[in-house]
């Protein structure tokens, strides 16, 4: 299959391993990749914190950028943003009254998936051939948990992971706090619900805290390292791109 | 309304509160839990939701000619109907039928419309002494204090707490300890006679029917049946967005409605009434239908599901949000997810301008909701309301600013790699001296308060695709 990239600007930004690791991960499956070099930003956080207005041009920018009928699937490592295509841009186009941009959104979205629900739900995999000798705790993050649907797919494919010891998280499906703009905006509840989380994910007795979202991980990552934890936080891409002896 | 600051100051306050936190905690997570079993046993529970939905729905399709048959019912049914726009207007009815029925004292089964309205404030304004019968309203009132919880109002005490205040407020509160027992036991010998004496009930309205004049409440502790039946004159209160077109429509929203507020089956007191009956009963009934905001919600065609909302508290139970602030951040009677979208559209976007931010957007309520409100959806269109009617004002300038900001680099990709150039040199000398983050109070602050920033990367991932394939 010819998969588009989808790497999101907080993936290109700061956490590059994880979209090198997606990549790993799709041509070990033989699959080409494809890095659409116009993208920039889906505009989730411009949409969600009620600037809709700016976050118009860049819903046009991804469907000129991804809109093409040379890839098969578009692919990204982040459940939030694909929620906000799948989800958010039919509406955002209709609101906007522009019928073009309606028609090209309700023409791309359904191709467009997070990484785990691409490799189970669409390749039908639940062993992508990774070795990760570690204990760890998975996260479910709430975008993908509850707009995605995302169910078991990301701890299937954990699950398929050689060497791995996954732990139990406690409360899982309680957000971790982070909400986007929610974590300055309402900074003390969201400290609150990320000591809750930490303390979970401490819990569990796991090394490593995973999730499909660089964002949440972000967060999560921010307050295990502060603490001095000594546990780190490691993308479910990069779990599922790393094999035995690298 | 809300508090100076809005809701992160409020909410601020309470998240530092261990006593608050640690009965939120445990109370919210009981009915949760309890709540998802009780749903758990109903096959077809989301086609019960799909069909409350509808019948919501299709109620505030037609809401003004279902009014004005509910009028007629109730009127053909021997009872009063009257028509508040405001609170105001609805307090000044109020307080005249009860002065007209020469008492100076009236039982209240609890409800949020007349809470909403300050209508006990109002009465005794009059000189109207107005007694709250549910146990957690009367807590409530002895304490000089607010709802915190749509269904359990004093969620934010513990029994040791109401203890004392029993004690301190009851007139003979006998031998007491901390529990429920012994507790709804005092509050029982006190309210007996006060039931008995009363000849003015005041209640609110879980639903009333268009085509036959029903009005309805749902309770669980008996104090509404009491009221309702037992004094000579009976006032009810109700927002004209409970009105329901058929008395068939009962059949899906009290399956709804008990399985998601208290986790029960059936609610062990559901109370139906049609205007009067002689010899039994109150002999005079008003229905007082206030619209404060309701009709202004309702041209709001994202807003306007809030109105659906059947008050079961679900939403509040599971939110992440509420569980760490209570009710009483929100600064409103309608507190959690379903508050932050009620409370600007029923008062105005200024007073409640913070709330559509009280959430996380992790969507926790909308799986819960027996009506499926999408409150995430509704959120995030409140909050472009906020923005742009304060649009060209100073109030948040500096965060219009930046998204602009945002918005103009991400729109080609020379301005984004400029500006992703731009982050990453930032975030590498904040990694080299941390404290400068704290220098300027902001989002950086705020992130960093807890937080330790993520280590800048050497390239970005584009950077490395580039020079990986020629």
């Amino acid at each position: 299959m010819r998969v588009g990239l989808f790497i999101t600007c907080l993936g290109d930004t700061l956490f590059p391993a994880t979209g090198r690791a997606t990549v790993a991960v799709l041509e070990r499956l033989g699959h080409t990749v494809v890095f659409p070099a116009e993208q920039t930003c889906c505009g989730q956080m411009h949409a969600n914190s009620g600037y809709e207005e700016e976050a118009l041009p860049l819903v046009r920018g991804f469907a000129r950028c991804f809109g093409g009928d040379d890839l098969d699937a578009i692919v990204a490592p982040s459940g939030s943003c694909v929620a906000m295509v799948r989800d958010h841009y039919p509406r955002l186009a209709a609101e906007a009254g522009d019928a073009a941009l309606a028609e090209a959104v309700a023409a791309l979205s359904p191709r467009v998936f997070e990484l785990c629900e691409f490799l189970v739900g669409e390749l039908g995999l639940e062993d992508v051939g990774a070795f990760f000798p570690h204990r760890v705790v998975y996260h479910p993050s709430c975008h993908g948990l509850r707009m995605l649907r995302l169910d078991e797919a990301p701890l299937r494919l954990l699950g398929g992971v050689g060497g791995i010891e996954l732990r139990e998280l406690g409360e899982a499906e309680t957000c971790c706090g982070f909400g986007g703009t929610f974590a300055v905006k309402n900074a003390d509840v969201s400290a609150a619900m990320l000591a809750d989380k930490v303390r979970a994910v401490l819990d569990s007795g796991a090394e490593v805290c995973t999730a499909t979202d660089s964002s949440c991980l972000m967060h999560i990552d921010g307050a295990l390292r502060r603490q001095r934890t000594g546990v780190r936080t490691v993308h479910v891409a990069e779990i599922l791109a790393a094999v035995e002896g690298r | 309304m809300t508090p100076a600051g809005g809701f992160p100051a409020a909410a601020r306050a309470a998240v530092a509160d261990s006593q608050l936190r640690a009965n939120l905690r445990g109370a919210t997570h009981a009915i949760r839990d309890k709540r998802a079993a009780a749903v758990a046993e109903v096959a077809d529970w989301e086609e019960l939701r799909e069909a409350g939905r509808l019948i919501k729905e299709r109620a505030m399709r037609h809401l003004d000619r279902h009014l004005e048959d509910l009028e007629a019912a109730v009127i053909a049914a021997g009872g009063q109907v009257h028509w508040a726009p405001d609170g105001a207007a609805a307090n000044r009815i109020v307080g005249d039928l009860v002065a007209a029925t020469g008492s100076a004292e009236a039982v209240k089964v609890k409800s949020l419309a007349t809470d909403e309205i300050g209508l006990n404030d109002a009465l005794a304004a009059r000189g109207i002494d107005v007694l709250e019968t549910d146990l957690a309203e009367l807590i409530n009132q002895l304490a000089g204090d607010t709802s915190s919880h749509i269904l359990v109002p004093a969620i934010h005490r513990n029994r040791a707490e109401i203890r004392e205040l029993f004690l301190r407020e009851l007139p003979d509160p006998g031998e007491l300890d901390e529990t429920p027992a012994a507790l709804a036991g005092a509050a029982r010998r006190f309210l007996r006679e006060r039931f008995l004496r009363a000849e003015v009930a005041i209640s609110g309205a879980n639903f009333a029917v268009a085509e036959t004049g029903t009005v309805g409440v749902v309770e669980s502790e008996g104090n509404g049946r009491m009221c309702t039946t037992l004094p000579r004159t009976l006032i009810t209160v109700m927002g004209i967005e409970k009105v329901l077109p058929r008395l068939s429509d009962l059949e899906v929203m009290l399956q709804l409605l008990p399985r998601s507020s208290t986790a029960e089956r059936m609610n062990p007191y559901t109370s139906l009434w049609t205007g009067v009956t002689p010899g039994d009963g109150p002999e005079g009934f008003h229905l007082v239908l206030l619209d404060a905001g309701r009709t202004n919600a309702l041209r709001d065609e994202v807003g306007r599901q809030a109105l659906h909302c059947i008050r079961c508290s679900a939403c509040l139970n599971v939110c992440p949000v509420y569980e760490r602030t209570g009710g009483h951040a929100y600064g409103s009677v309608y507190p959690g997810p379903i508050g932050a979208i009620l409370t600007p559209q029923l008062s105005d976007l200024e007073s409640g301008a913070t709330l559509p931010w009280a959430s996380s957007l992790c969507g926790a309520c909308y799986d819960v909701c027996p009506v499926k409100i999408d409150i995430p959806t509704v959120l995030v269109h409140l909050r472009g309301e906020v923005v742009r009617r304060e649009a060209g004002g100073s109030k948040d300038a500096a965060e219009r600013l930046s998204m602009k900001a945002a918005a103009y680099a991400f729109g080609s990709t020379t301005r984004y790699r400029r500006a992703q150039r731009l982050a990453l040199r930032a975030l590498r000398v904040l990694a080299k001296v941390p404290v400068l983050g704290r220098l300027v109070p902001g989002p950086l602050a705020a992130w960093i308060t807890v937080r330790d920033l993520p280590e800048p990367p050497p390239e970005t991932f584009g950077d490395w695709w580039r020079g990986r394939r020629p």
